[in-house]
């Protein structure tokens, strides 16, 4: 009987958390405002700033090195910026307490560039370890139906007992997204969810994101150097350059944009399509 | 007039290396003070914590119990011709059981596992830094300090007294079969006479003291394999540098340890 209410209370909470940020005049779930960091002499972040709503997916683009995964490390609370504030569901994830932090990591799914997957779990272990933590309400039947259904819903049923080591590096990005999802999160990020892939490995991950998204109603940021993934996955894209956003719009605005790296961009994307 | 490069170096080279040894001691001391503040806060990984028991005790039994019976071997074999020399061989038995008890089980075995343990621990943490996944446990809300460091220091903590027991058990049969080998004796006999000159006062310290160097062992092997850096270079960097700092800083808590037990139990 506990345990109904418990069920009820958090899919209330899940209920009341959702109106909350996907109304149109809701606060934006991300807010970055003047973020600076530097390694060493190095200044990779210089000043960046951007806003993300639920139900939106801001595609972050750059060439390697222009600091769009220190972005999202700074975001999730990996990494403290030297300047400006990142918050995620009104926590600054730099200068919150550490109860507050891991709560708003509960409502975040993060995707890795290399997936990150332990590797001494299984896939199903591996999907099973945030709701392990912190679902503890649930039992082992209920776990273990959470953990199929996520599998079934980034395609990966009957995989479940397989070793991370045993399965490509696609399948891999999907477990981590099944993982990412585990905790029906609100806000998910993803570093270079295509990175490495075969492009019809990269169109069908572009796909699950765009599912997920539709979906859960998250609001995504996507970090990516592939503007065909960007174009289809995004609502915005925002390019970086030497630390800074060049440009931020839709597609078609970066179109119009006479900026030389934008049009390299553009004219790469041109070349593939 | 020009200035040697190798001497101006080196003069340099000695503030860095001392500003990176303070630099050492005090992210170390950080890290212990943060992983017992995450252990101390439920909930408790007890799952991992039996995990890590078995992989630092039952795994490292044969090693150990095998290297406490080399020793015990030689130490019949070495001192058995000495004490002849000054017409004392009937205190064999009593200096294998003092030595193998007070000394060579408990160095023995922390020596084993620092190798053994530590080894592993820094290399498993290390390739769990570079890969991501001690920063994927902690974008999943849970503390790897507490999932990761704080249970196998617990589990070394605990491992040791046990792994010890074992190592000075098997130091003193072989020690006993190599005597008898030798010129006969019955073990009651050998246990007895060994037993005169050793008692709970001499065993108790100097087991318990092994806590110690579980805790060392486990933080230090911890504390490296967490910091790693870089690819498999790192991840091997890590483990050798855990086996070598915590041998190292395991024989001079013994210097300490053994003045203090000197201390209290005299």
């Amino acid at each position: 009987m506990r345990q109904i209410e418990r069920l009820v209370m958090h899919a209330m909470e899940n209920e009341a958390q959702f109106k909350e940020v996907s109304g149109e005049n809701s606060a934006p779930a991300i807010i970055v405002s003047n973020l600076v960091k530097s390694f060493g002499p190095q200044r990779v972040l210089d000043g960046i700033s951007f806003e993300v709503r639920r139900g939106e997916t801001l595609a972050i683009l750059g060439r390697s090195g222009t600091g769009k995964s220190v972005t999202l490390r700074i975001l999730v609370g990996l990494e403290p910026p030297d300047e400006g504030n990142a918050s995620v569901l009104g926590v600054d994830m730099n200068g919150a307490s550490a109860r507050e932090i891991d709560d708003a990591r509960k409502q975040m799914g993060f995707l890795f560039q290399h997936a990150a997957l332990y590797d001494s779990l299984t896939v199903a272990e591996n999907v099973a370890f945030p709701l392990v933590h912190h679902r503890r309400d649930l039992n082992a039947q209920q776990r273990t139906d959470r953990v199929h259904e996520l599998l079934a819903e980034v395609g990966l049923e009957g995989h479940g007992k397989k070793m991370p080591s045993d399965i490509s590096g696609g399948m891999q990005k999907r477990v981590g997204l099944a993982r990412a999802l585990a905790l029906d999160p609100v806000v998910l990020l993803l570093d270079e969810p295509t990175a490495g892939l075969d492009p019809i490995s990269s169109a069908e991950i572009d796909q699950l994101v765009m599912k997920l998204q539709k979906e859960y109603n998250l609001a995504s940021i996507v970090v990516t150097h592939d503007m065909v993934s960007a174009r289809t996955i995004a609502t915005r894209i925002a390019l970086m350059d030497e630390g800074k956003i060049v440009i931020e719009g839709s597609y078609e605005e970066l179109q119009q944009s006479k900026e030389r790296i934008v049009m390299e961009f553009l004219q790469r994307d041109l070349e593939q399509v | 007039m020009s200035t040697n490069p190798t001497a101006v170096s080196a003069v340099h080279s000695k503030p860095n290396l001392l500003l990176g040894m303070l630099e050492w001691f005090g992210e170390f001391g950080i890290f212990v003070w943060q992983v017992l503040c995450a252990a101390i806060k439920p909930p408790f990984e007890f799952k991992e914590f039996v995990r890590q028991l078995d992989e630092v005790g039952s795994r490292s039994l044969p090693l150990v119990m095998l290297a406490g019976a080399a020793t015990g071997t030689v130490l019949a074999l070495e001192t058995r011709q000495s004490l002849v020399q000054f017409g004392a061989k009937s205190l064999l038995p009593t200096t294998i059981v003092y030595s193998v008890i007070t000394e060579m089980g408990p160095i023995i075995t922390a020596l084993v596992v620092s190798g053994r343990v530590g080894a592993g621990i820094g290399a498993e943490l290390a390739a769990m830094k570079v890969t991501e996944q001690i920063d994927a446990i902690a974008t999943s809300a849970v503390d790897p300090r507490r999932l990761l460091a704080s249970t196998r220091i617990a589990a070394c903590i605990i491992a040791m007294p046990l792994l010890t027991l074992a190592a000075s058990f098997s130091g003193v049969f072989m020690g006993w079969v190599a005597s008898t080998l030798m010129e006969p004796i019955t073990l009651v006999r050998f246990i007895n006479q060994g037993f005169q000159g050793a008692g709970f006062k001499d065993f108790l310290p100097s087991t318990f003291k092994t806590c110690v160097f579980g805790l060392i062992i486990g933080c230090v092997a911890s504390f490296q394999g967490m910091r790693a850096r870089g690819g498999a270079q790192g991840v091997g960097s890590s483990a050798t540098t855990s086996v070598v700092l915590s041998s190292l800083f395991v024989i001079l808590a013994d210097v300490v340890l053994v003045k203090i037990i000197l201390l209290i139990w005299s």
